[in-house]
């Protein structure tokens, strides 16, 4: 009981001191650039509204998970076929390296050439910036599959759909993961930024509008909305890995316990 | 066996210029938008010999380097002081886990307000980017020291610097070389993105500018330059991490096989 208290203490203490520090610090500021927290705090329901959230947040979340579920589809599929034939990824390799090395964003003018500045080019800025990291790390995780297991499979004869879905995602799993959550994080960049080029709602065009108009205490709250979105992103990234990639962890922390 | 692979990996990239070669030319592709991959030989010709090209290549590899630096040595400082202070760790962990995921990006209006487009705004989303990369590995690291070791340290009679310099160190280290490798692939993403979006000086802007005046192949030949770039930048990291890590057994090991 009381390691748990420590432990709670330990986790609230620095926040609480940071927030109080800068609800402090601020609160006399007549910067126009570092308003105080409190004016923050209060402009932020009021910026928020209902309203714009439906038509702010909600578009922009709606872009980025289209992008990224299509990313990840696409990542694990072509990745797959890749990591499994050996030829294929020779082939391949250097000219995957080449693209996943181009910086995401400048895609961003790329594709806007293609697909105009509506929701088909933020979908595909999300998407081609995030299917780089799924698809190499798949690769990767295919290539290590435990050679013994995959003796095993194929000496009982598991082959197929049945040979992806029980020996190779699985073991693929850790490293496919590894490469979702970069991809996560290169998503929400790749939102913002394509919102910010052209865009006439979502989160990144708003926050930008309200620099532009000056209203600096509503820009504070956009930034402070976006950071909590990819802090929620995080947690719940952490809660689908944890389910799905349960036997994985449990499995490390047996092997930690007993060396 | 290495040599076959070359030779595949050649073809694939022949085999890929070729297609962008063709694809526009067989009328595919509008060519409008996207030029055969000749035309942008040509142009990023052009590019290599005006001087501003080299200036803002420069630029761009300035916040680039100076970014990672700050970040790396502030990541590196900053982990070491959490994990071996006691209680530290515990007590910042909450907050670590807050501020990571808030994506640098947020960050731009401020930056844009406070510096303007000036290479400050650029450092400033490089360094909040790349500085969690190395700080995550960094805790990582340290958490991995082998407590055999560090008693043995501490029965030996060594000073807190001792151990920081003999045992924590080397432990960390190759967690470290990670998270300097991915925080310099970060780096470049982010300072490409500060150029093109706020128009500080540098590739990103160049690639703006050619964006905004309808010059296509310009605009390829730079996306171009920039993938070369991000490429030499991974190569050159996992290099130095080799090199830094000669000892380690991840790469002992490499060699032998």
């Amino acid at each position: 009981m009381r390691r748990v208290l420590l432990r709670l203490v330990l986790a609230c203490a620095l926040p609480a001191v940071l927030v109080t520090v800068w609800w402090v610090a601020s609160a006399g500021s007549t910067d126009v650039y570092w308003p105080p927290l409190r004016t923050i705090l209060t402009a932020f329901p009021d910026v928020w509204t209902a309203d714009r959230l439906r038509g702010d947040v909600l578009p922009s979340v709606w872009r980025l998970a289209a992008g990224y579920a299509l990313a990840a589809v696409a990542g694990v599929a072509l990745g797959t076929l890749i990591g499994s034939h050996r030829r294929v990824r020779a082939v391949c390799e250097p000219v995957l390296e080449f693209l996943r090395a181009i910086p995401p964003p400048v895609l961003v003018p790329v594709i806007m050439l293609f697909a105009g500045i509506g929701d088909t080019m933020k979908v595909a800025v999300i998407a081609s910036g995030c299917v780089w990291p799924v698809l190499l790390n798949t690769v990767e995780g295919v290539r290590a599959v435990d050679p013994v297991m995959a003796e095993t499979a194929r000496s009982y004869g598991i082959s197929g759909a049945a040979r992806l879905r029980s020996l190779v995602l699985p073991s693929a799993g850790p490293q496919i993961f590894a490469g979702l959550r970069q991809a996560l994080s290169i998503g929400i960049i790749l939102m913002v930024i394509s919102e910010m080029f052209a865009a006439s709602n979502g989160l990144g065009f708003t926050i930008v509008q309200f620099q532009r108009g000056f209203a600096i205490p509503d820009m504070w709250t956009g930034i402070l909305l976006l950071g909590t979105l990819g802090v929620v992103l995080s947690l719940v990234f952490r809660l689908v890995e944890r389910r799905v990639l349960g036997w994985y962890h449990g499995l490390r922390a047996s092997a930690r316990r007993s060396p | 066996m290495r040599g076959t692979n070359a030779a595949l990996g050649v073809a694939g990239l022949a085999g890929f210029l070729a297609l962008a070669e063709a694809v526009p030319r067989l009328g595919l592709v509008d060519d409008d938008y996207l030029p055969p991959a000749g035309r942008i030989a040509v142009a990023l010709g052009d590019e290599a010999a005006d001087p501003a090209f080299w200036t803002a290549l420069g630029d761009t590899l300035t916040g680039w380097a100076l970014g990672l630096a700050l970040a790396s040595g502030a990541g590196i400082v900053l982990g070491v002081v959490l994990s071996v202070v006691p209680y530290l760790r515990q007590a910042t962990a909450s907050t670590v886990e807050f501020l990571r995921p808030i994506p640098s990006v947020a960050l731009i209006p401020l930056a844009v307000l406070l510096y303007g487009s000036e290479l400050r705004s650029v450092l400033l989303l490089v360094v909040y980017a790349s500085f969690w990369q190395v700080l995550i590995q960094v805790l990582y690291g340290v958490q991995d020291v082998d407590p055999v070791a560090e008693e043995t340290a501490r029965s030996y009679g060594l000073g807190p610097w001792a151990r920081i310099r003999y045992v924590l160190w080397p432990t960390a280290l190759p967690y470290v070389m990670t998270g300097v490798r991915l925080a310099a692939a970060v780096a470049l993403i982010l300072a490409v993105t500060a150029e093109l979006v706020i128009g500080a000086p540098g590739l990103g802007q160049r690639i703006g500018v050619a964006q905004t005046s309808q010059a296509v192949p310009e605009m390829y030949a730079l996306i171009v330059v920039t993938g070369l770039l991000g490429l030499v930048i991974n190569v050159g990291a996992r290099a130095v991490e080799r090199r830094a890590l000669a000892w380690h057994q991840s790469v002992r090991g490499e060699v032998t096989v």
